[in-house]
Formats: C-alpha cells, structure tokens, sequence
C-alpha cells in the first residue's frame, strides 16, 4: 500500500524466503506498523478503520446470507423467513446484515464530514476525495438493491420507483429502464439481477477501498491542524498508537451496533417490508431507508421528473468536484472562522434535508426543501469558491507538535527522527 | 407486439408518475400502515418489552388457543411449523400435545404407487395448514379481500411515533409498536360514528381510515381458557385479555428467537463493554510512551 521503502528486516528463514520472492510482509509492516501517522488524529480518524470492519461483516454475514437465500420472486420473502427461524443464528446474521447497512453508512457520513471540516479533500488527496466519492456511490447502489432482496412491498415498490427514476432520460430512459428490469415491470428477472449485482458490488466496493487507502499513504493522513508532517516529533508510528486506538473506538461502534442489532433489530427498518411484495397494492407511503432521505428530499424538491433526477445525482457528483471548488490554501477547519460557521450550516442543512425526505412532498415541505436545496448546492458552488477568496484565516501553528503541545513542550517525544518524515513528498 | 411495447411504455410512465406521486406523498418513521389522523393505540406492559424481555409461556398458549379458535378459520400462519410450538423460547407444548394439534389435520402427501394423489395426518415437521387452498380462494371467501397470513403480522404493522420519540425510542428500546397497535385493533370495535355506512365494512377506531373488511371476532367468553381447581378461569375470558393474549402470541410467531436475541445481546454487550474498558486503559499506557495524547488542534 505504500510506496515508500520498509524498514521490515526478515528475521527467520522462511520469513526471508518468502520476503524475497514476495515482499509482501514488508508490504504490510510499512503501511500497517510502521507508516507514521501524525500524532494529533482525533477519534473522527478511526471511522477509516470502522467502515473497514464493517465492510468485512457485511461480507462474511452476506456470503452466508446468501448460502441460504433464494432469489426468486415467489421465494425470496419465504427464504428470508426460513432464514429467521430455521438457520442456525440465522436471525442474528440477518439483523446484522440489515442493520449492518445502516451502520455503515453512519459510519460513511461521521468519515465524509471529517473530511469536509478538515479539508481532507484538498490537494495532495483529491484522488484519494475521488476514491471516496466512487466508494458512497458503489454503497449507495449496493445497499438499494441490497433492500430489495427480502422482496417486501417496500422492496418492490423502492424498486419500482428508483428504477423508474432513469425513465425520465430523454430518448433511451425507457429502453434502460426495461434493461433494468428484464421485462416491463419489476418482477423475478429484476429480483435475480439485483442479487447479483448486489453480490458484486461488495467486492468492487473492497477493490476501490484498497485503492482508496493506497491513496491514502502516498501524501500519508491529513490532521486536526492540516499542517504536514515536518519532523519524527509530529508523528507516531501506526502500530501500537493508532492501532489500539482504532481498535477502541471499533469496539465502541459495534456496542452501540450491537444494541440495535440485539434489541431495535427492526427499528431502522419498515414495517412494510415484513409485508409480501404485491405488485396489486401499493404501500400508502414509499419512503427509502434513512440514509437516502437528503438525496431523496432534493429529488422531490423540484417539480420537474428529469431536473430533479439530475439534481439528486449533481448532489453526490459535486462533492467529486470539491478539491477544486474550494479555493482556500488553508485545509483544517480550525483556523478558517466563516468557513467554521458555513460548514455546520451545512450539517444543518443535510439533517433537515433528510427530514424533509421522510415528509410528504407538499406544501410548507415542498418550499422548504426548494430552499434547503439551494443551500446544499450554495455551500459547494458559492460558498466554497468565494470564501477562499474573502477569507481571512487564523495564523496557522508551525508544526503539528507545536500546535498540540504549544511551543515551550515542542521537544515532546514521537518517531525517531528520520523515520517519519512526511512519506513521499511534502504537501 | 409492438403495440404491446407501446402499452408498456405508456405503463412505464404511468407506474413512474404513480410511484413518484405516491412517493411524493410518503412520510417516515417506518410508519407504514399509520394514516395521518390515525388513533394512536395505548401503551402495553409486554412481558417481553426491554431488554430482559421473555415470553410468559401461559400467555403464549393462551394466545394460541384464541388462534386457533378464532382466527384459524380465516387467516394462515404458513411459517410456523407445528414444532415450533415445543421449541424453547415458545409457547413450550409437549411433544405429545404439539403431535395431538398436528394430527387434528391433513396435509398433502405426495402421490401413491399409482401417481395418485394422497393425503396424509400432519406431522410436528408440517408447517400450519392455512384455512384456503389459494389466495384467490381466500379472497373468495371473504369479500372480495383473502385474510392476510399472520405469521410476521407483529412486525408487519406498526404507527407513527413522532417527535421526539422516535428519538427516546432508541435509549427505552421501545419496539412494541407492532404489538401495541395490534392488540388496539382487536379491540378496536367501538361503536362506530352515527353518518357511518355499514355497506362500506367494519369500522375500526385504531385502523388507518377505520373501515376495515374484517369484523369484530372477539366476543367476551367467546374463548374457554384453563380453569383452576375451583372451575373457574384463571385469566378473565374478556376481549382485552384475548387481545393481548393472541397478539403475544403474533409476536412469537413473528420473532421466535425474540428470547434468544436479547439475552444474547446482554452477553455480547458486556463482553464488548469490557473489552472497551481494557482497551481504554492500554490504549493510555501506550500513548504513555509519547507523553501521552495529543489530539487535536489547540495547545492544551
């Protein structure tokens, strides 16, 4: 993962014998145990490794799921229910697979509002913004089709209703939707697809993350402050320090995980969905999971089908163009006093788009969400470009050490020196 | 053919504008079958409520008993099997008793020597037998509408929780939403309003838009219960007893691990408590070496 030399020295023989042939020990020790990282990371940097572990459960529960899972139309409700009752622990891999999604996306929201506030986008990680950017969408995509597995009335009339989304493509919206379908509404050939896909996704979702932290340790992690690396005392080495941290503030995560899974298993769920679809009835209200709510309040916020198609994907597309649209040298929130207020304006302004999605679209909810669309755009094309501009930031520390143990105490100690230069290049 | 793809396409749009007005008019909360304006039903004491809930085996064949008696005639409960009902966590019944209930029917026994088919006397291994033999039969029986299956009805309807509930709901475990409407809507046929029209169906305080195509079927009495040694029974034969009765019993059938579940979770929360508690304290010795943590961004 990381291109800079290891300092991993073989000790015994086949250890050197296969380091030789495949240095892949050297591989792991450089970017694992030895990568410096800077030694001010608050908790909000250990949601790398969360959604790391939560990928993995959602891939082992999944594989099992599906050992017992059949796709098909008039079985996939029934199976579930088998699984439930009659696999054993069945009912535990399923709530955590199902609750396992929400957590995952908790954990992808807290990861991508670090990310914002301190600027982690900016250059020399725009590539490693992007990765990202293509992981939220492969999540997105699998987790929808993901809900349509179980082959609820929510699953079929969620389907029903996203896949008509690509309908209002000018020319071709018809024939991909039917593409989408194999046929000409949501039945067994959709059902089969979606498994597939939903089976696939996971896995290319786990190659992008790989390439996401091989990103990652090139220009090596941003911090609180946003200043670089500058010397060993601004940096520890990644095992132990940041190793037991992460794995601390995994096991917090999955407690809180584990509460819903043990006792709220249906809480982030819809009752709908313990319904068999039925494609003669239609729910009173189609509403998505939780985490789609914000896209799904701009979607509606427009009473035109194809501009607020476009709208819902320019919402997650612009954050790809962030890097560029933030004219600012500085990164790290801390030291940009506006930018600071803006920034949880915008939290604001997701939060009560995510309200508005779970409303119905009309009257006082309609214009609202006109408005808090205009604030969400606002922040990345208005606010991001102009402030940079007009800004004037706080005086920014000379060095990490300094800033955390202030100047006196900067002779603190970290990495031996030399060994925890920034990797690569100084950003 | 291509008349058939100009339909579909006509249909295309149609579903699209139909599922976009019906998602235009959605609202959250996974408040599926709660229409605005909807009577919200009163809180119960589950004995398998928080998170040492456990089911009271009596009231879970009790509820049973009104299943079968009251609600078998109409509704399905295909998930369950027959075992089911000895297994732990359950209503508990002996083999012998859960081997007795199987034997009152007969099931589908493939096909004897000469192809034809056969049936047989249900075994514990058969799931429950449902009342009609399609869902177009059951919808003939009944109106026009087929009696929904109840093997999953506990967690298949629920009602809106609202501000700020939804919230406190997560810190009390309050999940009995399904329960709790269930049980308001077996005892929900009050005395209808005075302009209502009886042709239209049955009417239903707690039912989303109160006109229900299912009648009132619990009458007080209408279900013997165990005696005790003076005959008489030891829970009052009322409606709201069988209410709540049958509707613990919905919730087993629903989520027969519920036990199971939830002392699990007690295990695996301490353990992940503890377990954080450690790390906690080796993560300080560690950070020790470096002068402790340094988080941040301010000189502190």
């Amino acid at each position: 993962m990381s291109s800079h030399p290891t300092t991993y020295v073989p000790k015994s023989a086949a250890a050197k014998w296969l380091e030789s042939r495949l240095p892949i020990i050297g591989l792991v020790h450089s970017s694992f145990v030895a990568f410096p990282v800077p030694r001010n990371l608050t908790y909000f940097w250990t949601f790398g490794a969360i959604l790391m572990v939560m990928l993995i459960i959602q891939l082992v529960t999944g594989i099992v799921l599906a050992m017992h899972y059949t796709a098909h139309a008039d079985y996939a409700f029934t199976s579930v229910e088998h699984i439930m009752r009659n696999v054993e622990y069945g009912w535990l891999l399923r709530y955590m697979h199902a609750n396992g999604a929400s957590f995952f996306f908790i954990a992808v929201y807290i990861h991508i509002f670090r990310g914002l506030f301190y600027g982690s986008y900016k250059a020399p990680r725009e590539v490693l913004w992007i990765l990202g950017v293509i992981i939220l969408l492969l999540m997105m995509a699998t987790a929808f089709m993901g809900y349509v597995l179980p082959w609820g009335q929510m699953s079929f009339w969620g389907a029903t209703v996203i896949t008509n989304l690509f309908s209002v493509i000018p020319l071709v919206g018809d024939t991909i939707v039917s593409f989408l379908w194999g046929g000409y509404s949501v039945g067994n050939p959709t059902l089969n697809r979606f498994f597939s896909l939903h089976y696939l996704l996971p896995f290319m979702i786990l190659g992008v993350a790989m390439l996401h932290v091989w990103a990652l340790h090139v220009p090596g992690n941003n911090n609180p402050t946003g200043v670089p690396i500058k010397s060993g005392k601004d940096a520890v080495p990644f095992h132990p320090y940041m190793t037991v941290k992460d794995t601390f503030s995994i096991v917090c995560f999955l407690a809180v995980f584990a509460w819903f899974v043990f006792y709220l298993p249906n809480y982030l769920g819809h009752a709908d969905n313990y319904v068999p679809a039925n494609p003669a009835v239609t729910p009173a209200h189609i509403v998505p999971e939780w985490y789609f709510l914000p896209f799904y309040a701009i979607l509606r916020a427009v009473p035109d089908a194809l501009f607020g198609v476009i709208l819902m994907f320019a919402s997650i597309a612009v954050l790809a163009f962030l890097p560029w649209l933030d004219t600012s040298k500085v990164r790290s929130g801390s030291y940009r006093p506006i930018f600071r207020v803006l920034f949880w304006a915008f939290v604001v302004t997701c939060l009560v788009l995510g309200w508005l999605g779970s409303r119905p679209a009309e009257g006082i909810y309609v214009i609202l969400a006109q408005i808090f669309t205009v604030l969400y755009f606002a922040y990345f094309l208005i606010a991001m470009p102009l402030l940079g501009l007009l800004e004037k930031p706080l005086p920014l520390p000379n060095s990490i050490t300094e800033a955390v143990l202030g100047k006196k105490q900067a002779s603190g100690s970290g990495m031996p020196v030399g060994a925890a230069a920034e990797p690569q290049s100084k950003g | 053919m291509r008349d058939q793809d100009k339909g579909s396409r006509t249909m295309n749009k149609t579903l699209f504008i139909a599922g976009f007005f019906a998602a235009s008019l959605a609202f959250s909360g996974g408040a599926a079958n709660a229409a605005p304006g909807g009577v919200v039903p009163p809180r119960n004491d589950w004995s398998f409520a928080g998170p040492f809930g456990t089911f009271d085996r009596a009231q879970l064949q009790r509820g049973f008993l009104v299943f079968k008696t009251v609600c078998a005639s109409c509704h399905g409960l295909e998930k369950v099997s027959f075992r089911n009902l000895a297994e732990e966590g359950g209503p508990e019944y002996t083999e012998a008793q859960v081997e007795a209930f199987a034997a009152e029917f007969l099931v589908d026994g493939g096909y004897d020597e000469f192809g034809d088919p056969v049936q047989r006397a249900a075994t514990p291994a058969d799931f429950w037998p449902s009342p009609f033999a399609n869902y177009q039969q059951a919808a003939a029986a009944n109106g026009g509408k087929a009696p929904p299956d109840l093997s999953v009805m506990a967690k298949a309807r629920t009602y809106e929780r609202g501000f700020p509930w939804w919230i406190t709901d997560v810190f009390t475990q309050y999940n009995e939403n399904g329960v709790d409407y269930l049980s308001a809507f077996l005892q929900g046929y009050v005395e209808p309003p005075e302009d209502f029209d009886p042709a239209l169906g049955n009417w239903n305080l707690y039912y989303p838009g109160h006109i229900v195509a299912m009648p009132n079927v619990l009458f007080d009495g209408a279900v013997e219960y165990p005696r005790d040694a003076q005959e008489r029974p030891i829970v009052p034969e009322t409606v709201e007893q069988y209410a709540k009765d049958v509707t613990a019993f919905l919730m087993w059938t629903a989520e027969p691990h519920l036990e199971a579940r939830k002392a699990m979770g007690f295990q695996v929360l301490v353990f992940l408590l503890v377990f954080a508690g450690l790390l906690y304290f080796t993560k300080k010795r560690i950070w020790a070496r470096v002068g402790g943590e340094t988080e941040g961004h301010a000189a502190g």
